[in-house]
């Protein structure tokens, strides 16, 4: 009975903190609470299972703390850079844990499956669960930029068989009566060719559409956890499982809304293509220095930047910070503007603005401001290419036409930022650079930021 | 006392079923400025998987070598991404509030 209560407590507490963590002011007191009921629901989930000796809860204990240190060492010591590589490894292990906990359920303690919704049950943590591991694995290798084998043609072709062989095994398992003997085979191959799906299913996909990606493991993550809160008849797993699943899935669909691609595209590895529509077109650039870029700035009143993850790349975030404290001697109001999809996760450039300090009431959503962007006199754009893009809005025969932009072209003065004329991700050429109030500032960002501010202290 | 809790399979469909309703709702319309730290959160909430395999430990006599690393080494996977999931998160968060405090505390 009171571990009943333990558990409404901990359910309840979960979706609250879940909720708060939407809103800024209370999203840490959100991140105690759920931290707080997972806590009591495994204390209970411990009680509940019953006194098995000192030896068991001895090594328990000892697995918790070990774990616990694991996690709080590596989550003190990354950058928030690498935020998105962290989160895929942990989404790893969980998954690695989904599929861990379904083999050993019968090839360990040797649970007879003798009815459908067991055998589905466990199929799926498996599924789920072996997706999501090897998944996350290498996205986290591709986020960290590791050596992986360049994305072709074959890997596309050995997802989708796979994906074919994993339904053949389940409609295979549903259509045939039950037989508990052959069970562990079933159970064997739907975790081996799930962690082989989520290799081919990752491989393929560019790193434009990470946030997209990460988003997606996220929620398969979840779908495992609900699956084992089936299979341990546990409503706290449940109702948490779901809660991931639903934030994964939420996310996964906004940022492809923001992408303006389907899921499936992202999920087939279609990588936008501009070979066939632009090849080589001649572009008349206007350069500009970092003299010239801190004038034009000096004799701005709305200054914006609009960041990318070349920014992240090269560390300019407390550079952006310096810029803005010395505007802000003179009165001049320099915003961030930020697009859905940049960096490598939802919200990475938050992140790393507000680690660099910078306040978030200065920091504003694309949708916020697009619609008066011809108020900022000078745009700063910083390691962003495609989502500045005038031809995503007037080009339709341009590979990203229909994809939300940073209408940062109806600014009075546009500066990009950047090391070369290199294309973006999509390889589209960027008609920004054709307009007359855009100038390109060549070279690192944070050497360029860094040189805006000295020439900035003299004026 | 009894300390026993089950969960029927209709019990299951329904919980199912309203917390995925529940689900979309509590966490529509969230600022992009909170969509990393609400991934890692939620991924964090993911490592209850964990209370699976406390399960199969405590379940599993001490002899039974072999089942019993499994149960741990599920353990151990999800103890880290649970743990640390919440950590990280709180240390992204804590990054949001910090310079709240001079806004609020700026003499006017």
């Amino acid at each position: 009975m009171m571990m009943n209560f333990a558990y409404l407590f901990a359910t309840v507490g979960l979706i609250q903190g879940l909720k708060f963590m939407g809103d800024p002011a209370r999203a840490k007191t959100g991140n105690m609470l759920a931290a707080a009921s997972v806590v009591l629901a495994l204390v209970a989930v411990v009680v509940a299972t019953g006194w098995a000796g000192s030896t068991h809860v001895l090594l328990l204990v000892g697995l918790l703390t070990v774990g616990t240190l694991i996690g709080k060492t590596w989550s003190s010591r990354v950058a928030m850079t690498a935020m998105p590589q962290l989160v895929s490894i942990f989404n790893a292990l969980g998954g690695a844990c989904a599929v861990v906990l379904s083999l050993n359920e019968v090839y360990g303690a040797g649970t007879p499956v003798d009815n459908k919704l067991l055998g589905g049950v466990l199929i799926l943590t498996a599924l789920f669960g072996g997706t999501a591991f090897t998944g996350s694995m290498v996205a986290y290798l591709k986020l960290d930029g590791r050596k992986l084998p360049r994305p072709a043609q074959i890997h596309k072709v050995l997802a989708r068989l796979l994906l074919a062989v994993l339904a053949a095994i389940v409609a295979y398992y549903f259509a045939m009566p039950t037989d508990a003997s052959t069970y562990p085979t079933v159970l064997l191959a739907i975790a081996i060719a799930a962690l082989a799906y989520g290799i081919f299913l990752t491989l393929p996909i560019g790193g434009a559409d990470m946030p997209v990606l990460i988003s997606l493991l996220n929620a398969l993550t979840g779908v495992a956890t609900l699956m084992a809160g089936l299979l341990f008849h546990d409503p706290v797993m449940i109702i948490g499982g779901i809660l991931v699943g639903a934030t994964g899935i939420l996310l996964t669909l906004q940022m492809c809304t923001a992408m303006n691609r389907s899921l499936g595209g992202v999920l087939a590895g279609k990588i936008i293509s501009a070979k066939s529509t632009q090849s080589e077109v001649e572009q008349d650039i206007r350069s500009i220095t970092a003299v010239e870029t801190a004038s034009l700035l000096a004799f701005s009143k709305q200054v914006a930047v609009v960041p990318g993850y070349g920014m992240a790349v090269s560390q300019a975030q407390r550079e952006c910070f310096a810029l803005q404290e010395m505007l802000k001697g003179t009165s001049v109001d320099l915003h961030f503007i930020i697009h859905p999809v940049a960096g490598r996760m939802p919200g990475h450039m938050n992140v790393l603005l507000a680690e660099a300090n910078i306040p978030y009431e200065s920091v504003l959503e694309m949708t916020a401001v697009n619609d008066t962007m011809e108020h900022y006199d000078t745009v700063l754009v910083i390691g962003a290419n495609d989502v500045v893009n005038p031809a995503a809005e007037n080009d339709a025969e341009s590979p990203i036409y229909g994809m939300p932009i940073i209408r940062a072209y109806k600014a009075k003065q546009v500066v990009v930022m950047k090391r070369s004329m290199a294309k973006g991700y999509s390889g589209v050429v960027n008609t920004l650079f054709d307009r007359q109030n855009c100038k390109v500032l060549f070279g690192d960002a944070k050497e360029s930021l860094a040189a805006i501010i000295t020439e900035l202290k003299r004026i | 006392m009894d300390f026993s809790y089950t969960i029927t399979a209709i019990d299951g469909v329904f919980i199912l079923a309203l917390s995925l309703l529940l689900g979309f709702e509590v966490i529509k319309n969230i600022p992009a400025v909170l969509h990393t730290p609400l991934m890692s959160g939620s991924n964090a909430i993911s490592g209850i998987i964990l209370f699976g395999g406390i399960v199969q430990l405590l379940n599993t006599p001490l002899d039974h070598v072999w089942t019993l690393a499994a149960a741990s080494l599920a353990v151990l996977l999800g103890s880290i991404n649970l743990a640390g999931g919440f950590f990280v998160t709180h240390r992204m968060l804590s990054m949001f509030s910090v310079k709240r405090k001079p806004a609020k505390g700026r003499k006017a």
